[in-house]
């Protein structure tokens, strides 16, 4: 690999793993979420600096050109995190939705007992 | 069947202002001693104004959330208070208030957990386009086939249920395409359904759900629903 690539793969994996830290720190990004992105800048990161693995990694997938099984890694990362996502997504609109439904209840219970209230006032 | 039992007749409205006054009072004139809850899904019309005004209870979400989690509202209602027996009926004025005893009286009489009111068995007054008759038919078939109950109207919002299904439904109720799902689920749960004939009027206002240019997009939608439904994991019975 040469060293420009290898030198920009580093750089870029660090910089990555900066950010998160930092979102972390800042309290933008949850911790239960940010594990996942971590992971995957950890993993780019050790493969950017560690040739020898990325090539046997690379060797074992059946890719010639060592650079391109980290770009192949990166976008299996990238796959992860969108499912993780959706996942995340999808638990919060069911949550939203049962939050919904008891606000619907709840007003209506509110809505009986104000009826009932006043009737009694009149009586 | 107990003369202490308590049923509740749940209407889903999403912009019925047109029809939901005359499905309630048509409701109100019937010999059943029933309750009447609208499920008011964030309509933007003044479908939950008319429904107060005729004197019945209205439960509105703070947004649009679809039929599904409309009708399971409607379900938790019924499993709070305490009912013993639910109705879902549209409130466009498809169905017809005259024909709920015929299939709460199956209910209550034990015959099965879920009464469906079927347009297609029975005389057949109710003419549906071909297209979705087709669509229909082929939902029916698959349904019956993986279910093992035949139920030739999957999608008929017209439905009695007793308390057992009430709770089952208040707690899990499928979001996209609830009628012919809840038929698939409950049947894999070894919940009881049976069909009844019933007539149904055609549409009063508004628009149906389905719309028959749609009709093959939505059977396949359905028929995925189904098949996903199949491999799914669901609470249990109690």
């Amino acid at each position: 690999m040469s060293n420009r690539i290898e030198l920009f793969a580093i750089l870029g994996s660090l910089a990555i793993a900066f950010a998160i830290f930092e979102l972390i720190r800042k309290g933008k990004l949850q911790e239960k979420y940010s594990l996942l992105w971590f992971g995957s800048a950890l993993v780019l990161l050790v493969l950017s600096c560690w040739k020898n693995l990325l090539e046997i990694i690379a060797n074992l997938l059946g890719v010639y050109y060592a650079p391109s099984a980290l770009f192949l890694i990166a976008a299996f990362f990238g796959i992860l995190l969108a499912l993780h996502f959706t996942l995340v997504i999808s638990e919060l609109s069911e949550k939203n939705k049962t939050l919904a439904q008891e606000v619907g209840l709840l007003s209506l219970k509110i809505d009986l007992l104000e009826k009932k209230k006043q009737t009694e006032e009149t009586n | 069947m107990n003369s202490n039992d308590k049923t509740l007749i749940i209407i889903p409205a999403y912009n019925e202002e047109g029809s939901i006054a005359k499905v309630i009072t048509e409701i109100q004139q019937i010999d059943t001693p029933v309750d009447i809850l609208v499920v008011n899904d964030g309509s933007k019309d003044r479908t939950a104004e008319v429904a107060t005004s005729c004197g019945v209870a209205v439960l509105s979400a703070p947004y649009n959330q679809g039929i599904g989690a409309t009708v399971q509202t409607g379900f938790k209602y019924a499993a709070r208070s305490g009912y013993d027996y639910a109705i879902q009926l549209d409130g466009d004025g498809q169905h017809i208030a005259a024909e709920i005893p015929k299939i709460l009286s199956v209910a209550q009489a034990g015959e099965a957990d879920m009464v469906i009111g079927s347009r297609y068995i029975g005389e057949k007054t109710y003419k549906t386009p071909l297209m979705r008759r087709l669509g229909m038919l082929i939902i029916s078939t698959v349904n019956s086939l993986v279910t093992g109950q035949k139920v030739t109207d999957n999608t008929s919002g017209f439905r009695a249920f007793n308390k057992s299904v009430i709770n089952y439904l208040a707690n899990y109720y499928p979001s996209d395409y609830p009628e012919p799902e809840v038929v698939v689920i409950l049947s894999r749960k070894k919940f009881k359904i049976k069909e009844v004939p019933v007539q149904m009027r055609f549409r009063e206002s508004g628009e149906s759900s389905i719309s028959s240019i749609k009709s093959i997009y939505y059977m396949i939608k359905v028929l995925l629903a189904i098949f996903v439904d199949l491999f799914k994991s669901y609470p249990d019975k109690k």
